[in-house]
C-alpha cells in the first residue's frame, strides 16, 4: 500500500519539477507614468469627505470644519505613521483589495509617498492624487520653502502638500549656559568640547541623546553622511565608512564616553529632563519636548545653529520628519479634499498657530509674526529657525523604508549593550542594506 | 517507607468503571447537525477557506500564474527568514517545557497536595492574567518591565536592569515572550489539567495509596500516564499558538519606539511581506510554512499519544 502513495508522491513531485519553468515569483513593477493615467473617479459635490489625521493636527481640522459647517467630513484620528508605523500603508493596501473605504484626505509621512505614488498591485491606482495637475495652482506650489516639496515629487508630478518642515538645530538652555559661563557652540568640534566640559564640571548633566528612533537624522544627517542616498531612483548609496558618517560616529563617541550623552529616547518613560543642557533636534523641540514633555519653565530654552564643522564654511542641518498632506485619487469628492489641503497646509489663519513650523513660506513668516511661537524662548529663534530651514541636506533621500528602522532596531540595542558607535556602523550598513535591497533597491557603496 | 510498588504496571485506561456503551452506530438526528452548524459555518468561513486561500497564493505571484515552489524559494532565501525562525525556535522551546511541564505539576500539586478549598482559589487566582484579552496583557507587563515604573523595579534593578531599553535586549526577548505567554495562557490550561486528573477514578488512587505510593509517585507512575491525552492535546495547542507568536513582539516594539526587529516573529515577517511589500503571495508562502510544522508537530503526538484512539475500535 505504502508503495503505491509512495509512486504517487514521485509523481506528483515529478509533476512539480516539470511545471517548474513555473512563473517568477518577483512582484511585478509598476508601469511607469501613473500620473498622465490619473482619472478621477466620478465627482459628488455633496459626498462627504474623510480625513485621517494625527492627534497634533487634530485642531487644525476641527476648526476647519467649524469655519465650514457645509462641507461634511468625517475626522478620523491615527499615529500619522510616527515611529516608522505603517498603519497607513497597511490600510491601504488592504482597502485597494477590497475597493473601497480609502480616506479622502490624509496626514502623511514623506515616507508614504514612496509607496503612494505607485500601485500596490496591477490594475491599481496609485493612493495619492497628482496635485499639480489641475487641483492646486503652480504659484502655490511654488510658495513652498526651497526642497520641501521634494519628497512629494515623483515622476515630474507632486503628490502632496507638505505641512512642516523639522529642521534640525542646537537647543540648549540659556539659563544654565549664562549661570556656568558657557560659550554656545558654533561648530561641531565647540561641541564636543564643551559636552566633554560638561561631563567633568557638571556631571548628570547631557548635552544630547542618540537614544531616540530619528537620532541619525538629527546627527548623521547633519554630517552630510551618505546613509541613504539615492543615486537614481532604484540605487542607493550606503556608505558609513565615508569620513563624513565616521567623523559624526567619533564625535558622539567621544561625549557617550565623557557620559554627557544619552542612550535613552528624550520621550522614553522617566527621562529627566531638567538635566538637559543641551539638544540637537528638530525645530518642534522647543514647543512639544522643552515646553510640553520637560515642562521647562519659559524663558530659559534657546536655539542656535545650525553647526557647521571646522573647516567647511556652509552649514548643512538634518530634517526630523515634517509631514504632509495627501489627497486620495479614489477621492469623490476632489474639490473639498483639495479645499481642505491648501487651507491647512497654505493659509495664515491655520498657520499662524500651527503647532510646527510650516513648510509654505509666506506661512511660516506668519509663524514667525506670532508672539505665542516665540514668546517661550530667552531670546529671539527667528534667523536660527530660517537659517536652518534654508539648510537641509538634500543628500539624505526620501525612500521606499523609514531610515529609523535600521537605527532604532539594529544600532540602538547595541549601544545599549554598550558597543561604541564606530563599532556599530558595520551592523547599521549591514541592516540599511538589507533592508533596501529587500524593497528593491540596488545598494552601492560608493 | 520504601516504595513497593515501583515494578507495578499503572492502572490500565480499561479499569475505569465500565462506562454505558451506546451502540456503535447511533443514527444521526437534526439536532447534531443543527448543534454543529455555527461552528462548521464559521470555520469554513475563517478557517477553510483562507488556508485554501493561502494555498493558492502561496503557489501563484500577483499576476495569477503559477510559480510552483518559487514563492517559497524567495521566502527561505529572505535574509530575515532564518533569523524570525530561529527566534521562534528557541521561544517555543522555551514555551513548550514550560507550559508541559509546570503546569502538570501545578495541576497534580492542587489535585492533591492542597486543601480543596484553597485550591480553587487558587485555580481561580491562576485563570485570572487568561481572561484578559492578549493585547490587554501585553500592556501590563510593558509596565511590569520598565524599571521606572514597575512595581518590581527594584527586582529588575536589582538584576542590573536600569532601563526599559537595557530590559529588551535583544537577547532577553525569548524569555520575556515566554513569560507573557505563560503568564497569560498558563493558568487556562491549569484548570483544564486539573479537569482531566478529577477524571481518574478515586479508587485508582486510593489503591495506589493502599499499595504504598506517595504523591510524587502516583503522580509519576498513574496520574500523568492517565491524563497522557489532555497532555499531548496541550502541547499541540501550546505549539500552534506558539508559533504564530505576533501581538508580543509588534506592540512591545511599538511601546519601545521601534527598538525591537519589526520581523522578529515569523508572523510578523509575513505581516510585513503583505503589508509593506504589499507582497501577499509571498506572506502567504510564509503562513505556509508555519502551518506544515505545525501540522507535522500535531501528527507526531497525534500518534505517538494516541490522542484519536477510541474505545470502540
Amino acid at each position: 500500500m505504502n508503495k503505491s502513495y509512495l509512486s504517487l508522491a514521485t509523481a506528483a513531485i515529478g509533476a512539480v519539477v516539470i511545471l517548474s519553468g513555473c512563473a517568477s515569483a518577483t512582484q511585478s513593477t509598476p508601469s511607469a507614468d501613473t500620473a498622465s493615467a490619473f482619472k478621477p473617479v466620478a465627482q459628488d459635490e455633496s459626498s462627504a469627505i474623510t480625513v485621517w489625521t494625527d492627534s497634533t493636527r487634530l485642531d487644525a481640522v476641527k476648526a476647519y470644519q467649524k469655519a465650514n459647517p457645509g462641507v461634511p467630513m468625517n475626522v478620523v484620528t491615527f499615529d500619522g505613521s510616527a515611529d516608522g508605523s505603517t498603519y497607513l500603508q497597511t490600510k491601504v493596501q488592504l482597502f485597494d483589495r477590497t475597493n473601497e473605504g480609502w480616506p479622502d484626505v490624509v496626514f502623511a509621512a514623506p515616507t508614504d509617498l514612496t509607496w503612494a505614488t505607485q500601485p500596490t498591485a496591477p490594475n491599481e491606482v496609485p493612493f495619492a492624487a497628482p496635485l499639480d495637475e489641475s487641483l492646486v495652482p503652480k504659484a502655490t506650489l511654488d510658495g513652498f520653502a526651497k526642497g520641501s516639496l521634494d519628497p512629494c515629487q515623483f515622476g515630474g508630478h507632486t503628490y502632496c502638500l507638505r505641512n512642516d518642515i523639522a529642521q534640525v538645530m542646537l537647543w540648549y538652555n540659556k539659563k544654565l549656559m549664562d549661570q556656568w559661563g558657557y560659550t554656545v557652540p558654533k561648530t561641531w568640534q565647540d561641541y564636543q568640547a564643551l559636552g566633554e566640559k560638561v561631563g567633568k564640571e557638571h556631571p548628570g548633566y547631557l548635552v544630547g541623546t542618540i537614544g531616540d528612533t530619528n537620532s541619525n537624522e538629527s546627527y548623521f544627517w547633519s554630517s552630510q553622511c551618505p546613509a541613504n542616498q539615492l543615486v537614481k531612483p532604484d540605487t542607493l548609496l550606503v556608505n558609513l565608512q565615508d569620513p563624513k558618517c565616521t567623523r559624526m560616529a567619533t564625535l558622539l563617541d567621544a561625549l557617550l564616553k565623557a557620559k554627557t550623552m544619552s542612550t535613552q529616547g528624550f520621550f522614553s518613560q522617566g527621562f529627566d529632563g531638567s538635566k538637559v543642557l543641551m539638544a540637537n533636534g528638530p525645530s518642534w523641540y522647543g514647543q512639544y519636548l522643552f515646553k510640553g514633555a520637560f515642562k521647562t519653565p519659559a524663558g530659559q530654552i534657546s536655539a542656535t545653529g545650525p553647526l557647521t564643522w571646522e573647516g567647511e564654511s556652509t552649514a548643512y542641518t538634518g530634517n526630523v520628519g515634517g509631514g504632509t498632506w495627501m489627497v486620495s485619487a479614489h477621492s469623490k469628492n476632489l474639490k473639498a479634499a483639495t479645499a481642505l489641503t491648501t487651507w491647512l497646509t497654505t493659509s495664515d489663519a491655520n498657520l499662524a498657530n500651527a503647532p510646527t513650523y510650516p513648510a509654505y513660506s509666506p506661512g511660516a513668516k506668519t509663524w514667525l509674526a506670532n508672539p505665542a511661537n516665540r514668546s517661550y524662548y530667552a531670546s529671539d529663534i527667528s534667523p536660527v529657525f530660517q537659517a536652518a530651514a534654508d539648510s537641509v541636506w538634500t543628500g539624505w533621500s526620501n525612500t521606499k523604508f523609514s531610515d529609523q528602522t535600521p537605527w532604532s532596531s539594529a544600532v540602538l540595542p547595541a549601544l545599549t549593550a554598550g558597543k561604541t558607535l564606530t563599532e556599530t556602523l558595520p551592523a547599521w550598513q549591514q541592516a540599511i542594506t538589507d533592508l533596501a535591497k529587500s524593497m528593491g533597491y540596488t545598494v552601492t557603496d560608493k | 517507607m520504601t516504595a513497593v510498588d515501583a515494578g507495578r504496571p499503572p492502572a490500565p485506561a480499561e479499569a475505569e468503571p465500565a462506562r454505558r456503551r451506546a451502540p456503535s452506530r447511533r443514527r444521526a438526528g437534526p439536532a447534531g447537525y443543527l448543534f454543529v452548524s455555527g461552528y462548521a459555518v464559521l470555520l469554513l468561513a475563517f478557517g477553510v477557506f483562507p488556508t485554501v486561500y493561502a494555498v493558492y497564493l502561496a503557489f501563484t505571484n500577483d499576476r495569477g500564474q503559477f510559480t510552483g515552489p518559487n514563492q517559497f524559494v524567495k521566502v527561505v532565501q529572505d535574509y530575515r527568514f532564518g533569523p524570525s525562525f530561529a527566534n521562534i525556535a528557541i521561544y517555543l522551546a522555551m514555551w513548550l517545557f514550560l507550559v508541559v511541564v509546570l503546569t502538570v505539576l501545578v495541576a497534580v500539586l492542587l489535585r492533591s497536595g492542597v486543601r480543596p478549598g484553597l485550591s480553587a482559589v487558587l485555580r481561580f487566582a491562576y485563570y485570572i492574567p487568561g481572561a484578559l484579552a492578549g493585547v490587554a496583557g501585553v500592556l501590563v507587563w510593558l509596565f511590569l518591565l520598565n524599571p521606572t515604573v514597575s512595581p518590581v523595579g527594584p527586582l529588575l534593578r536589582w538584576f542590573g536592569f536600569e532601563t526599559f531599553s537595557q530590559v529588551i535586549a535583544p537577547a532577553d526577548l525569548p524569555v520575556i515572550f515566554v513569560l507573557i505567554a505563560f503568564w497569560t495562557g498558563a493558568g487556562g490550561w491549569i484548570v483544564v489539567m486539573y479537569g482531566a486528573l478529577n477524571n481518574i477514578p478515586d479508587e485508582v488512587l486510593e489503591a495506589a495509596k493502599i499499595d504504598g505510593a506517595g504523591m510524587w509517585q502516583s503522580a509519576w507512575h498513574i496520574q500523568i500516564p492517565m491524563i497522557r491525552k489532555w497532555i499531548a492535546y496541550m502541547a499541540i495547542l501550546a505549539f500552534a499558538g506558539g508559533t504564530q507568536l505576533f501581538v508580543e513582539p509588534q506592540l512591545l516594539r511599538t511601546a519601545s519606539l521601534g527598538r525591537i526587529d519589526p520581523t522578529w516573529s515569523p508572523n510578523q515577517l509575513a505581516y510585513v511581506y503583505a503589508f509593506q511589500h504589499g507582497d501577499f503571495n509571498g506572506a502567504a508562502a510564509i503562513s505556509l510554512v508555519l502551518l506544515v510544522l505545525g501540522l507535522l508537530c500535531a501528527g507526531l503526538l497525534v500518534t505517538r499519544s494516541g490522542l484519536f484512539k477510541t474505545e470502540d475500535k
